[in-house]
């Protein structure tokens, strides 16, 4: 059954994006020869930095970093690789005719600007702010260990449910209450409690929408915010950077803690599918025919392609084949990035770099969401978009040459099934809608544009091979998280295959640049290992 | 420019404790951009004649003899019984004449050792600004404006003119990272300032304020007068005074056997080498990220890592709760993601590795996590 000329190693790593990365870099510590095979000429699948313009640093994809588990950066030794996350010290929340709001790492000055709007809020703010820092951190041990099986009758598993139910227990009952309200509820329903100004709510709403298919109003978009507040800066929820050279920075540091431990990383190897002997994987089968043995194989690609293309789906159990063509992925996110000759002129802030320090927030009011969703349920882009937009070179200047900038555009909602139309048709019409809507907030802006790339979700899904370009591998609903990620009984990492493991945004925590997956599926494949 | 509008009172300058709200964002100018501190308030001293030379190599412990003209020095100076009163940078900037920098007024000290050396001793704290203009982009900064420091030396001095106005520029800093430090005619300041952030606009040049900087300087293992060491000037007991063995300078004063100076508590100092006196000394310490994790997990609450602990010094213990010693500066390097502090440790507690507890006091009650003494400098990249 072996090829002679195949190369054994101890484990396999399929794909190179941070999950791969993060997960084969606990292996090689371990002291298993690893082998990372990704298909493109670059590793970092989903966070990656392209020069597509000469001098002009893109992050094609993925731009900001939170969600990076921070035990990862101690455990891997990061910071001795380059790790450099820099703060974005400020936010910008945009509305027409000059109106903004800059908050920054000032909590005196951030009331004041907030009260401007509504002093009811800027009380509120504090409290707000307070509630979900408790959820989220009532959350952190869950994001950082192995969710229990609830399929399971094993004695071991129904004993690790129990401790599980015990620590839900143990917490007080107004967190008992809030997290529920997370898990189920609308972010619109949240808010509502604390908030009364639409310009604010539209503010503080933004993290509930992000690469979803919901509006502030659905429920489930609770989750996607307290996701999203999950990532600490230095110990502080819901805070954000910037990797320097982008998030390809990361993976690129990522990649080079790898080697340090002795991995090996090869391009341009696509794997085509898993190679079996009975119910036990044995390696892996390029698409170019070379043949690589282990004993253990880690995919970390999304659900689909984990257990429908490695794999052939007719030797899967049939319940959790129903389940992953179930899984919801309908990506709903684009991007366009610019390649500017300076900062976005705002009313009265002309030339001034220091607010585009952090993330510019273009989605002014609840409604002006609402009706760019309604647009996405009718299976077309939003002809007014929320826009999460970031300048980086503001803050790493060698992400440009000097004096010129480029911005990050991260488009809401672009849905994959488009109903009259086709991506490859639609391309520039958006990157035309998008620049169309920063002109509106930004006049001028237009005639800075040196360059601009449109990505598509169906980019997304061609290039980084994310399945209908959903940008966490599946969307992070309460029945696709936590027990159910990708599917109950599969969501801790293992396969109906033995040997064959998972990694990647489609298992628990789920996506964003995180590490979590691969962290976690490293330490179930090493307990295994030892028996 | 100053952002917060936070002003106070250095040595009779105005100085910022931070010029934008973030510290942070001043901090990462340094690691990885270009920053200006305004060093004005120091106190700066002429020292000139024929004599100059052989003044210093009494008035310094280290041996200012090696510092050729175009060089400088980190120094520090003694009282007789060998004990530190303060340190500095001098730069030779002709044969017979020196520009040194202080934190303290120092001009009696150095009149009181003058004796019948042939040279004058001037304050010239008015007459001069300083700009640290530092960060990994500084050099690349400067360049713009004069060809005259692309190869100028870690501690080279030169002079050369920025804007029309002549200056002198020594490759040097408080922060770990590449840096310049400019000597600029108090009425040429302004001109020379509005230069550099012109040309620095193209790395997003910013003021730096005193926050960042103990940030940077805590990482390059730079200590500082009143927080890691205090003068042995004031100080009442030798318990608070401290030797420059026991401050970790003892690289100062390596080739003590080759030179027979006759330095200010030269006996002293080397008596305490010679009789293994010295009562401590002044190590890097790594707080581990584990334990300090944990012991905050089980109290419930997160644990901080807004850059300075509030507590100036924590106490050390071994493993059976023996008191060890202290630390000072202790704070989390944004870059390293480690909890990092300056500690005084018995000389056998002073080795790569050797494991203490430091005491913290989450939730008003103490604690002890783990640390281990490390390498210091914990951030060095002064030569890239
Ligand atoms: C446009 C966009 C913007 C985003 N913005 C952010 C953000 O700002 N912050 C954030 O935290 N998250 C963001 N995300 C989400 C985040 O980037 C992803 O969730 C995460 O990077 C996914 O990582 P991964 O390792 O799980 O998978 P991927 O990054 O998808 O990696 C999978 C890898 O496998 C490779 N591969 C695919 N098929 C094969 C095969 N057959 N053989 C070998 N290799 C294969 C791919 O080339 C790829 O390199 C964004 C995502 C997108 C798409």
């Amino acid at each position: 059954m072996n090829n002679s000329n195949s190369q054994t190693y101890d484990a396999i790593v399929i794909g190179g994006g941070h999950n791969g990365l993060v997960n084969a870099n606990y292996l090689a510590k371990a002291g298993l020869n690893t082998l990372v095979l990704e298909a493109r000429h670059l590793i970092g699948g989903a966070a990656i930095t392209e020069e597509l313009l000469p001098g002009y640093k893109f992050t094609t994809f993925s731009y900001a970093l939170s969600l990076l588990r921070p035990d990862i950066v101690q455990d891997l030794d990061l910071v001795a690789h380059g790790l450099m996350v820099l703060p974005m010290p400020n936010d910008f929340h945009v509305n027409y005719g000059g109106v903004g709001l800059r908050m920054n790492a000032d909590a005196g000055h951030n009331y004041h600007a907030v009260a401007e709007h509504s002093i009811h809020d800027a009380e509120a703010m504090d409290d707000f702010f307070h509630m979900v820092d408790r959820v989220c951190h009532a959350m952190k041990p869950l994001m950082d260990s192995i969710p229990p099986n609830t399929v399971s009758d094993a004695a071991a598993d129904r004993e690790y449910l129990a401790q599980f139910n015990d620590y839900l227990d143990s917490l007080d009952d107004d967190l008992k209450a809030q997290l529920e309200r997370f898990w189920t509820g609308s972010m619109t329903e949240i808010l509502d409690e604390y908030f009364e100004s639409d310009f604010l709510k539209g503010y503080f709403s933004s993290s509930s929408i992000i690469g979803s298919m919901c509006s502030p109003s659905t429920p489930g978009s609770a989750l996607v915010y307290l996701f999203h507040k999950m990532g600490e800066y230095d110990g502080e929820f819901g805070s954000w950077g910037f990797h320097k050279g982008g998030n390809g920075g990361f993976t690129q540091v990522l990649a080079r803690a790898f080697e340090a431990k002795g991995g090996t990383i090869r391009l341009d190897s696509r794997v085509s599918h898993v190679k079996r002997e009975g119910d036990t994987a044995t390696g892996v089968v390029l698409e170019d025919g070379t043949e690589f043995n282990a004993k253990v194989v880690v995919s970390a690609l999304d659900p689909k392609r984990t257990f429908m293309q490695l794999v052939d789906p007719a030797t899967m159990p049939q319940d959790l084949i129903q389940h992953i063509e179930a899984y919801k992925f309908q990506g709903s996110a684009a991007k366009v990035n610019f390649a500017l000759t300076d900062v976005p002129p705002f009313p009265g802030l002309e030339g001034n770099k220091s607010a585009f320090q952090g993330f510019l927030n273009i989605g002014p009011t609840l409604d002006y969401l609402e009706t760019a969703f309604q647009d996405a349920l009718e299976g077309r882009f939003s002809r007014r978009p929320f826009l999460d937009c970031c300048v980086q070179s503001t803050i790493d200047s060698d992400m440009t040459p000097a004096g010129k900038h480029v911005m990050s555009c991260f488009v809401m909602w672009a849905p994959y099934h488009l109903k009259d139309s086709d991506w490859d048709t639609e391309r520039e019409n958006l990157g035309d809608t998008v620049q169309q809507t920063i002109e509106e907030f930004f006049p001028g802006f237009s005639a800075l544009v040196e360059h601009r790339e449109v990505v598509t979700p169906l980019d997304i899904e061609r290039i980084v091979g994310l399945s209908e370009g959903n940008i966490f591998a599946g969307e992070l609903f309460s029945s696709q998280m936590f027990f159910n990620r990708p599917a109950p009984g599969w969501n801790q990492y293992r396969t109906p295959l033995a040997g064959y493991y998972q990694c990647g945004s489609g298992t628990h925590p789920g996506g964003c640049v995180i590490g979590g997956p691969g962290k976690l599926a490293a330490a179930q494949v090493l307990g295994d290992l030892e028996g | 420019m100053n952002q917060p509008e936070i002003w106070h009172h250095w040595s009779g300058y105005l100085a910022a404790p931070r010029y934008q709200y973030s510290v942070l964002a001043e901090y990462y100018a340094v690691r990885d951009g270009v920053a200006v501190f305004d060093t004005s308030p120091l106190f700066k001293y002429r020292i000139s004649g024929a004599d100059a030379e052989a003044f210093l190599a009494k008035l310094f412990a280290r041996d200012i003899r090696t510092c050729a003209v175009g060089q400088s020095q980190y120094t520090i100076w003694c009282n007789e019984k060998g004990f530190v009163l303060e340190d500095g940078v001098v730069m030779r900037v002709a044969e017979n004449e020196y520009l040194l920098t202080a934190a303290r007024p120092n001009l009696r000290h150095f009149r009181l050792h003058q004796g019948d050396f042939d040279v004058s001793i001037e304050d010239v704290s008015k007459a001069y600004g300083i700009l640290a203009v530092q960060g990994s982009k500084s050099g690349l900064t400067l360049g713009k404006l004069t060809d005259a420091v692309s190869d100028l030396p870690y501690f080279g001095v030169t002079n050369t003119s920025l804007a029309g106005a002549d200056v002198i520029v020594g490759r040097m800093g408080f922060t770990g990272s590449q840096g310049y430090e400019i000597w600029i005619k108090a009425e040429d300041a302004l001109p020379v300032f509005d230069a550099i952030f012109a040309v620095g606009d193209d790395y997003n040049i910013v003021p730096l304020g005193e926050d960042a900087l103990m940030l940077l300087r805590i990482e390059a293992g730079l200590l500082l007068i009143d927080v890691d060491f205090d003068s042995a000037r004031h100080a009442w007991v030798d318990a608070q005074r401290e030797t420059p063995l026991e401050l970790g300078w003892k690289w100062m004063l390596r080739n003590l056997d080759q030179d027979d100076r006759d330095f200010v508590g030269r006996s002293a100092i080397e008596a305490e080498i010679a009789n293994k006196t010295s009562r401590w000394k002044t190590v890097g310490l790594q707080i581990d990220y584990y334990d300090f994790e944990r012991v905050h997990r089980e109290l419930g609450i997160m644990p901080p890592k807004d850059s300075m602990l509030a507590q100036e010094t924590h106490s050390l213990y071994d493993a059976d709760r023996n008191y060890l010693g202290y630390a000072t500066s202790v704070m989390y390097s944004p870059l390293l993601k480690k909890h990092i502090a300056i500690a005084k440790l018995p000389l056998d507690k002073c080795k790569r590795g050797t494991e203490v507890y430091l005491e913290i006091v989450p939730i008003h009650k103490p604690a002890l996590v783990k640390a281990n003494v490390v390498k210091m400098p914990f951030y060095n990249k002064t030569n890239e």
